[in-house]
């Protein structure tokens, strides 16, 4: 038997190491679900959920340009943050949903009173439109540092209204960003011709 | 506690030989079982924790209204989807002289995937979606998903028009 416990102590701690938790998301979204079967990539992802209250949330998935996209998004609405806050943004960056303004206040806080915090999500209107800022910067960053433009990943929640969606897509068009993955939940296909 | 002493009062002889002949070999059954369970929990975890995307791939905006393709109406299928999961299509396009003949269809499998399937025989079909502000994010997951599942390779999600939204209203459907 000790060759087996061996065998199955060293496949537990590869797959203890390798295995990278799902990171904790700022908002519920219920995805719809469709018979693609394509895997969304592991790195160089930017996740924009929206939720049925036509929140957006933004989430960055690469840890290595998270403090830069901090400092480039603050540099350009006049807010700076503390190396405590930048550090505490690695946590938050993986989605949140708050005003940029509001952000210093939200990285004070631990994580467990962040939960509790309701983020009013991310303005995407023509006057104040942040949202575009930190999709564009995450790219350019994301071009510099990997030297490939990473994926955009669509979030919605299925009772999410289709103009809020609209918005997004048309906002990066704007900015030829063309190509989006649309996350949903696995579902069998059926058999076409029946 | 009790035992030792009682072993020291007995003869320290006896009690050390009885000491010696406990097996040194632990029952591992247990700490295997936990093995065995962590290691499915963490093979399960990492195969299920990706979720499935589905890829669009909107078009270039056109520098100038000129660079606008046009199509047919012979090749048009415009699919509008509207407010309670109905959806409504028909055939060619709209114009201020024609009104095509509006119908109601839906999302199950009996639904629009039968008229999709109908029209695979013309291979320059282009079907336009048009989502109404009223319909849900998982109208147009779902429409997109019968795409792939009926394998039609032209379609393009377009902005609804006044026209359209006048055509459902007075169609009563």
């Amino acid at each position: 038997m000790t060759p087996m416990v061996d065998l199955a102590f060293l496949l537990v701690t590869f797959f203890m190491l390798t295995t990278k938790f799902a990171p904790e998301e700022a908002v519920v979204v219920d995805t719809p679900s469709s018979t693609s079967e394509i895997r969304l990539p592991e790195s160089h992802v930017l996740t924009v959920a929206i939720d049925k209250d036509k929140r957006i949330f933004f989430g960055v998935g690469d840890d290595e340009i998270k403090s830069e996209l901090l400092r480039t998004v603050g540099a350009k609405y006049g807010v700076s943050f503390t190396a405590a806050q930048v550090q505490a943004f690695r946590g938050v960056g993986a989605s949140f949903g708050t005003p940029i303004e509001k952000l210093p206040a939200l990285l004070n806080l631990d994580s467990e009173q962040r939960k509790l915090v309701k983020q009013d999500g991310i303005p995407a209107d023509s006057l104040n439109n942040q949202f575009i800022e930190w999709v564009v910067a995450a790219q350019s960053l994301s071009r510099k540092q990997f030297s490939t433009p990473a994926y955009i990943a669509i979030k919605g929640d299925g009772q999410a209204d289709v103009p809020t969606v609209k918005k997004v897509i048309k906002l990066m068009q704007e900015k030829n960003i063309n190509r989006f993955n649309l996350i949903t939940d696995l579902e069998t296909k059926p058999v076409a011709g029946n | 506690m009790a035992e030792i002493q009682q072993n020291s009062g007995g003869g320290g002889k006896g009690g050390k030989k009885r000491a010696k002949k406990m097996s040194t070999k632990i029952d591992m059954t247990p700490m295997v079982d936990l093995a065995f369970l962590l290691l499915t929990f963490f093979m399960l975890t990492t195969t299920f924790s990706k979720p499935t995307v589905m890829q669009v791939t909107m078009p270039v905006k056109p520098k100038d209204e000129t660079e606008k393709s046009e199509i047919k109406a012979s090749n048009a299928f415009t699919v509008l989807l509207g407010e309670n999961n109905k959806i409504y299509y028909y055939d060619g396009l709209l114009s201020t002289d024609t009104k095509p003949e509006l119908k109601l269809s839906g999302y199950d499998a009996n639904g629009i995937r039968k008229e999709l399937l109908a029209r695979k025989s013309n291979p320059n079909l282009v079907v336009l979606i048009k989502p109404d502000d009223k319909s849900n994010y998982k109208n147009m997951v779902d429409i997109l998903d019968e795409m792939n599942i009926t394998d039609q390779k032209k379609y393009a999600l377009v902005d609804i028009s006044n026209a359209d939204v006048e055509l459902i209203k007075s169609s009563g459907l």
